[in-house]
């Protein structure tokens, strides 16, 4: 049956940050809570992000940032989503991100932001609330 | 584990076995009715790497210790007391904070106000475009180019990152690993222009390849190639830059991806011997080479588990280099290192409580004899360090080492018998994790099977389920967690217009160098890097010189030795 198939996410690591700890670890939390995870792995550009998201079909991007870039990528990722039609696959992320930069990430389209220190139950019970399984279009 | 030799040890039998019997007395006696009463907290304790540990200690706990075998005296092996006959009494450790961000002029800036503060060395850190080797024009850079580090592309942001700043009077550490020999080339060519020669220079390059593999993920080319260039910077320090340190063997960045203290030094040691083992069979000598590889650890939260970490560490190194590999220099024998107070450790709620924290792993890496450190401020869980921030992180180091006398005594925890026993224990289930990875052929070897990269990413989830259910207490994060908080203090904001400048003076050094001369340096750089025996190291001097940019120089050899892809353990 069609819309009871597993919420599918995309945990990704983008640009040439080499920080991954939080996100394998929120990575295999989603997993162990029943999501389907799919990890990048590091030192992915936003187009290979896109490009694995729309191949995977999946519900979630979920973006790990450590080193500063997020007000490009953030924007950047959300407006190539945009252009091939990914419109309703939500953005989340978390890292290293000065507060006041949330509202402004918030308005260019990310769903939510979680800063150090957010347990996985957080982000899990977020997960299952904000994320269902997207309507397949034929 | 050591054997009891009881010849040799400090304690009698008699003693030990009247001090069993006064316990067992004392636990029936007293103990017992007291945990009737008031139970203890919790019904184990550990150390944050897992060791279970007991009430107290006693002479029972180091029943074999044996004085002059387990600890001599500073200066001397097994050199657990400390590398330095006076330790902190001659001179203190080196106050060295890692900085560096935005374009070549403003790092330039904070590297003289830190001067001007009392900092006896200056650490660099590069954005992460030239961590990996890339120009800031590459289209992997955007956004990033300034951001974590400073931006470095030519010899021409070192002239400026240096000016004013005497290369001959000052030491330098580097954190670069893949494109260490670019950077330590232009380290070169700009004291050069300094009118200070290549044997006077004195600093660090990390070039810890082996922990890039493992835990920092900075990498560019396949483990084989990547250490061809470390084993080139090496061979050619060991020839012609005698005071510079070739490697800083890297646990830090272990600990930070989610190891255990175990861990960490387990895996540094056996990166250590790795690079030993690279230095023989590249033709060196080992006491050539060996004095000049320094080691760079963490300082975390759980006190006596870092101190005893810290003299253990001392203890093993000494012991792999005089009886695995037969050095005769002393030398060779020491372990210097570096600490960082941890980052991970650092929580973005409540940010002002990090002083403390720092504060706390900061004596410890003091108590744990380090050579220098590197004190975190409080708000690095939010951006790159302010100007206020730093300073009161600096000024951190300066109260413990003037105020809080502990820098009188050397090593005083010695004698502990906690601290000893405990030093033990890390030597212990260090040992156990060398030997296995020994028995994978060494640290390259486990590498290539995944090994350590699987066991610390299983070590970062358990820390992580300790702290969801509360086994592991963080203030302000799982416990003692204030409602809603406005962040009571700056934040430091990159200006994106650093990209836009940096791009624009790479362009401008390009339209002005001789690009025949760099297209044809870059051809030999790339004949050379096919022939395994030829050092790179003469010919990035040279490309430097002629003002070839990092990018250029990095991506030549992409196209000889190719690149490396994540295995993406999770």
């Amino acid at each position: 049956m069609a819309d009871e198939r597993k919420v599918k996410i995309l945990v990704a690591k983008p640009g040439l940050d080499g920080h991954d700890r939080g996100a394998k670890v929120v990575a295999r939390a989603l997993r162990d809570a029943g999501f389907e995870v799919i990890y990048t792995g590091l030192h992915q550009s936003i187009d290979q992000i896109v490009q694995t998201a729309l191949q995977e079909d999946v519900d979630a991007i979920g973006i790990s940032i450590l080193s500063g870039a997020h007000m490009y990528v953030f924007p950047t990722l959300i407006q190539k989503m945009k252009e091939v039609g990914l419109d309703d696959v939500i953005v989340f992320g978390g890292g290293i991100i000065p507060l006041d930069d949330i509202p402004k990430l918030k308005e260019a389209g990310v769903k939510e932001i979680f800063l150090p220190g957010t347990s996985l139950e957080t982000i899990v019970e977020w997960v299952r609330e904000n994320v269902k399984p997207r309507k397949v279009t034929l | 584990m050591k054997e009891v030799e009881k010849e040799t040890s400090m304690f009698k039998e008699e003693v030990l076995k009247a001090i069993r019997k006064e316990q067992e007395r004392w636990e029936r006696e007293c103990l017992n009715k007291e945990i009737s009463i008031h139970p203890e907290r919790k019904e184990k304790f550990y150390t944050m790497s897992g060791i279970e540990l007991k009430r107290f200690y006693t002479p029972c706990d180091i029943e074999g210790f044996d004085y002059l075998r387990d600890l001599g005296f500073p200066g001397e092996y097994p050199f657990t007391r400390g590398v330095h006959t006076t330790m902190y009494r001659g001179r203190l450790w080196t106050v060295r904070q890692f900085a560096g961000f935005g374009t070549p002029e403003q790092t330039n800036k904070r590297y003289k106000y830190l001067l001007s503060i009392g900092q006896t060395g200056l650490s660099m850190a590069f954005d992460f475009p030239t961590l990996y080797g890339r120009d800031s024009d590459d289209p992997m850079a955007r956004g990033e180019v300034g951001k974590c580090g400073v931006a470095v592309d030519t010899l021409k942001d070192f002239e400026i990152i240096f000016d004013g700043i005497p290369m001959d009077k000052i030491t330098t550490s580097m954190t670069i690993n893949p494109p260490a020999f670019v950077l330590l080339a232009m380290y070169i060519a700009c004291a050069e222009k300094q009118g200070v020669s290549m044997d006077r220079i004195g600093g660090t390059v990390q070039n810890d390849m082996l922990k890039e593999f493992i835990a920092q993920k900075t990498w560019i080319y396949p483990p084989e190639p990547s250490l061809r260039l470390v084993r080139d910077i090496v061979v050619f320090c060991t020839k012609h830059v005698p005071k510079w340190n070739t490697i800083s063997i890297s646990g830090y960045h272990i600990r930070e991806a989610g190891a255990t203290a175990v861990q960490e030094l387990a895996f540094t040691l056996a990166d250590g011997i790795e690079y030993v083992r690279m230095g023989i069979k590249a033709g060196l000598n080992v006491d050539d080479f060996a004095p000049r590889y320094s080691f760079f650890f963490d300082s975390h939260m759980d006190f006596f588990e870092e101190i005893a970490k810290f003299r253990a560490a001392r203890r093993m190194w000494a012991k792999i280099m005089k009886e695995w590999f037969g050095a005769k220099n002393p030398r060779s024998w020491w372990m210097r290192f570096h600490t960082q107070t941890a980052g991970c450790s650092l929580t973005a709620q409540q940010p002002l409580n990090n002083i403390v924290r720092t504060t706390i792993e900061a004596l410890a890496a003091v108590l744990g004899g380090t050579q220098s450190l590197h004190t975190n401020s409080m708000d690095e869980t939010w951006a790159l360090p302010t100007e206020e921030a730093v300073t009161v992180a600096t000024m951190t180091q300066h109260i413990i080492a003037h105020e809080s006398n502990v820098a009188s005594v050397i090593d005083p925890l010695a004698g502990s018998f906690y601290v000893e026993w405990l030093t033990d224990q890390m030597e212990e289930k260090a040992w156990e994790y060398i030997n296995k990875i020994e028995e994978m052929g060494g640290m390259l070897e486990a590498i290539k099977l995944g090994y350590p990269q699987k066991e610390i990413t299983e070590s970062a989830f358990r820390y992580q389920q300790m702290m969801e259910n509360r086994e592991l207490i963080v203030v302000g994060v799982n416990e003692f967690v204030l409602p809603e908080y406005d962040l009571p203090i700056e934040i430091l904001k990159v200006d994106p217009e650093v990209e836009r400048v940096q791009i624009e003076r790479l362009n401008e050094v390009r339209r002005k160098r001789d690009n025949a001369k760099v297209r044809r340096l870059l051809d030999d750089l790339k004949d050379a890097a096919k022939d395994e025996k030829e050092n790179l190291m003469p010919i990035t001097i040279e490309l430097v010189r002629e003002y070839a940019s990092i990018g250029e120089i990095c991506g030549a050899l992409k196209e000889v030795f190719g690149e490396y892809k994540d295995p993406a353990y999770f």
